[in-house]
């Protein structure tokens, strides 16, 4: 590869290089012109030509791959890339003003300017996730905001592209980013979810407000592995007047699972346009992290930490969503089995891509030591899932679409919410318990599942039962729509 | 120059029929045929006489393992692939015959490399499914990008200059651009069989100029090949599996 000089007056492609703007650890900004551009133009050239970090490389091609396809107001816009086979560049619209790294010295700002500011980057996130692109490095010096307001996104090196290869897969063993503000999801190598955008963002809101940086700034692998498990202080244990509604927005925006964070930067924008609009949780209110024994539990309870499956468009997901059907298989249940397979059924029948998870809870003593096998000698575990198996053979379902599962704990409600939550369940479908005194005493499953969940719940009477007790609609069945309401801690 | 790449055509002559027009109708300038233009599906003749006036012009054309089996009975198939090969055996003329058998294995035009399995050794058929075998095939060349079939599932491999991979299925109609700083396996889709799920012909373009290549799914009548199938007394799970694309 035969290299050009890069200096003032070299010409490049037609451009004509004027003075250098600015030289940083993975790439030098210079001024050029070119005569059929009556624009001022920036010219970004990767420091690859020096013998730097190859990791260099492979970003620059990323900006080279990404950065041609983006529009709207908030990324640069770009003229012209040139590849490595000769020098490799980008040109791009300079961005007037200082990116937010500058006003670092002020901090903590007001509360208001930094929720101004967060709507703007969130809006700037929506337009750019809008595009299929996650940015995947989101920090006060990748954001700039133009004369006319919005904010600005720079530096697209470590974006995932939801339509293009994704040149950053395997090249680096340990995730590349910015420490503080990385997302617990990309430790485990994830790169496909938008939702990783919003916890950096949470991290800068987090940092603008206190001061202080969430996770600290520690570098090491396992200094940030600590946010797998650990969540931060709440902002209000450090600022007794930090209000309800940002501690809200920020702490959500921190949620260690992807899933409990707002589901789309326009959510999350619209939140931070409307703080007074803002449902409150008990988040907003938290002086205190959450207890050892919930931290000890995504620690070490394998399932938490491990990567999800894919993440698709989100299109695609809403259309194919995860159906839950959560059974009884104990005797007498028949009739309410069968209510729940007609349920199950319509649901199916209009979501052609819609999969089936069929659960039994097996439930555990909380005192006696549980055996696998019954008095027969049977092995339970087995017995629920044949059960299940049969249950939903007259569904006809595609073995792909079919998974049955048998969850083992103490509290079925908590086992069939953290399910939902873990896999993503788009609705459960769940029978109500019949009237007897233990539901009186104990509260039912069904109950606390649909007013828990963070997805739709429909919740089954057969037809005779509801007929007994005269409250529900003719089909016998009572549909709940319950919203997410990730806000709760028990 | 805008290129019009097909694999696997498997003698589907309305799949390849209608994968024809699209390159056409998006300014196609030169076809290129990475074989297998002949078994499983019930059409050889038109098929091979199509492909024959193409070469005829400007189109290269390499020899898959299938056009291989006409010539070379011992090549070893399943059951209903080699009842099909029979079959299209008797079928082809020998002008025909000779034309397939004559084909070259592998051909390199500028930076790029034609092949219908892989590039390590082609005469071996073997299949490029995962990013250790692109690997195979990628180090086996200097062509910048190798274009392949054989697999019947679409896929974009890149290797970097420090030997890093990627994997990618592609998107349709999502042109990418292939980088000129590393190395490339593009795994086409097959045109008369696919079996990725969706039952649309596959086939690519790419643009020689901006390096830019775009997978393209074409629907097409997919009963009639299967009637063709059936009416012809081939095995019916060829026609079956053309409806699943699987």
């Amino acid at each position: 590869m035969a290299k050009l000089p890069v200096q003032p007056g070299a010409v490049i492609d037609g451009f004509i290089i004027g003075e250098c703007v600015h030289r940083g650890g993975m790439a030098t900004l210079w001024s050029v012109t070119r005569p059929d551009f009556d624009c001022p133009l920036l010219m970004k050239i990767p420091r690859v030509s020096e013998g730097e970090d190859p990791a260099a490389i492979v970003s620059f091609e990323m900006e080279q791959m990404i950065l041609p396809r983006l529009s709207g107001p908030h990324v640069p816009r770009c003229y012209a890339t040139g590849d490595f086979a000769r020098q490799a560049y980008v040109v791009i619209e300079p961005i007037p003003g200082t990116t937010l790294y500058s006003p670092l010295g002020e901090l903590p700002l007001p509360y208001d300017e930094a929720r101004l500011i967060a709507g703007k980057i969130a809006t700037a996130l929506a337009d750019l996730h809008r595009q299929n692109v996650i940015h995947h490095d989101i920090k006060p010096s990748s954001v700039l905001i133009r004369p006319s307001g919005e904010a600005v996104l720079i530096d697209f090196g470590l974006s995932h592209h939801n339509q293009l290869p994704d040149l950053l897969q395997e090249e680096f063993r340990i995730p590349h980013g910015t420490a503080p503000y990385m997302a617990p999801e990309r430790l485990l190598g994830v790169r496909d979810d938008p939702r990783s955008d919003l916890f950096s963002l949470g991290v800068l809101l987090y940092f603008f407000t206190t001061g202080v940086r969430p996770f600290g700034e520690s570098e090491t692998l396992r200094g940030m592995r600590r946010r797998l498990w650990r969540d931060p202080y709440p902002p209000r244990k450090l600022k007794p007047d930090y209000p309800p509604w940002l501690q809200e927005i920020v702490l959500r925006c921190l949620e260690i699972e992807p899933v409990w964070r707002h589901p789309a930067a326009s959510q999350l924008a619209f939140d931070l346009a409307h703080p007074d609009q803002l449902k409150l949780t008990a988040r907003s209110e938290r002086l205190n992290r959450d207890p050892i024994s919930t931290v000890w539990r995504r620690r070490f309870n394998g399932n938490l930490t491990q990567p999800k499956a894919k993440a698709d468009l989100a299109a695609q997901l809403a259309s194919s969503p995860i159906v839950a059907v959560a059974l009884d298989t104990a005797e007498g249940s028949e009739p309410l089995n069968e209510a729940m397979r007609v349920t199950a059924q319509r649901v199916l029948a209009t979501l052609p891509s819609a999969r089936l998870a069929c659960l039994s809870v097996l439930k555990l003593g909380r005192l006696t030591i549980d055996r696998a096998l019954d008095e027969e000698g049977n092995n339970k575990h087995i017995d629920r899932l044949v059960s299940l198996r049969h249950w939903a053979s007259p569904l006809k379902l595609d073995e792909n679409r079919l998974t049955v599962h048998v969850l083992e704990a103490i509290d079925p409600a908590s086992a069939i919410l953290e399910f939902a939550a873990v896999n993503h369940v788009d609705h459960i479908v769940i029978g109500a318990r019949q009237n007897s005194l233990k539901r009186s005493l104990l509260g039912s499953v069904s109950a606390r599942v649909a007013a828990e969940a963070p997805c739709t719940v429909t919740v089954v009477r057969p037809p005779r039962l509801a007929a007994l007790q005269g409250e529900e609609s003719e089909d016998g069945t009572k549909t709940r729509e319950v919203r997410a309401s990730p806000g709760s801690v028990q | 120059m805008l290129l019009a790449v097909f694999a696997d055509i498997h003698a589907n002559r309305q799949a390849f029929a209608a994968c024809l027009d699209m390159a056409r109708a998006r300014g196609a300038e030169r076809m290129i045929l990475l074989g297998d233009f002949v078994g499983y599906g019930a059409d050889p003749e038109w098929t091979v006489e199509t492909v024959m006036g193409l070469v005829a012009g400007s189109a290269i054309a390499v020899r898959g393992n299938h056009d291989n089996a006409v010539a070379t009975p011992s090549e070893s198939m399943n059951a209903e692939a080699q009842a099909a090969i029979e079959w299209t055996r008797g079928r082809l003329s020998a002008e025909q015959r000779r034309f397939l058998s004559e084909l070259p294995l592998a051909l390199q035009e500028d930076d790029r490399l034609y092949v219908h399995s892989e590039a390590s050794n082609p005469q071996r058929w073997r299949y490029v499914q995962s990013t250790p075998d692109a690997a195979r095939s990628m180090v086996a060349t200097k062509a910048h990008v190798t274009f392949c079939g054989h697999i019947h599932k679409p896929a974009l491999y890149s290797m970097s200059s420090t030997a890093k991979m990627t994997n990618f299925v592609p998107v349709v109609d999502v042109q990418v651009q292939l980088l000129a700083g590393r190395q490339w396996l593009a795994v086409l889709g097959s045109v008369g069989q696919p079996r990725d799920g969706n039952p649309a012909a596959a086939f690519a373009m790419f643009d020689t100029t901006s390096k830019a290549i775009t997978y393209c799914r074409v629907p097409y009548d997919v009963e009639a090949a299967a009637a063709r199938i059936r009416e012809n007394g081939l095995p019916h799970w060829l026609a079956d599996r053309l409806s699943v694309g699987r």
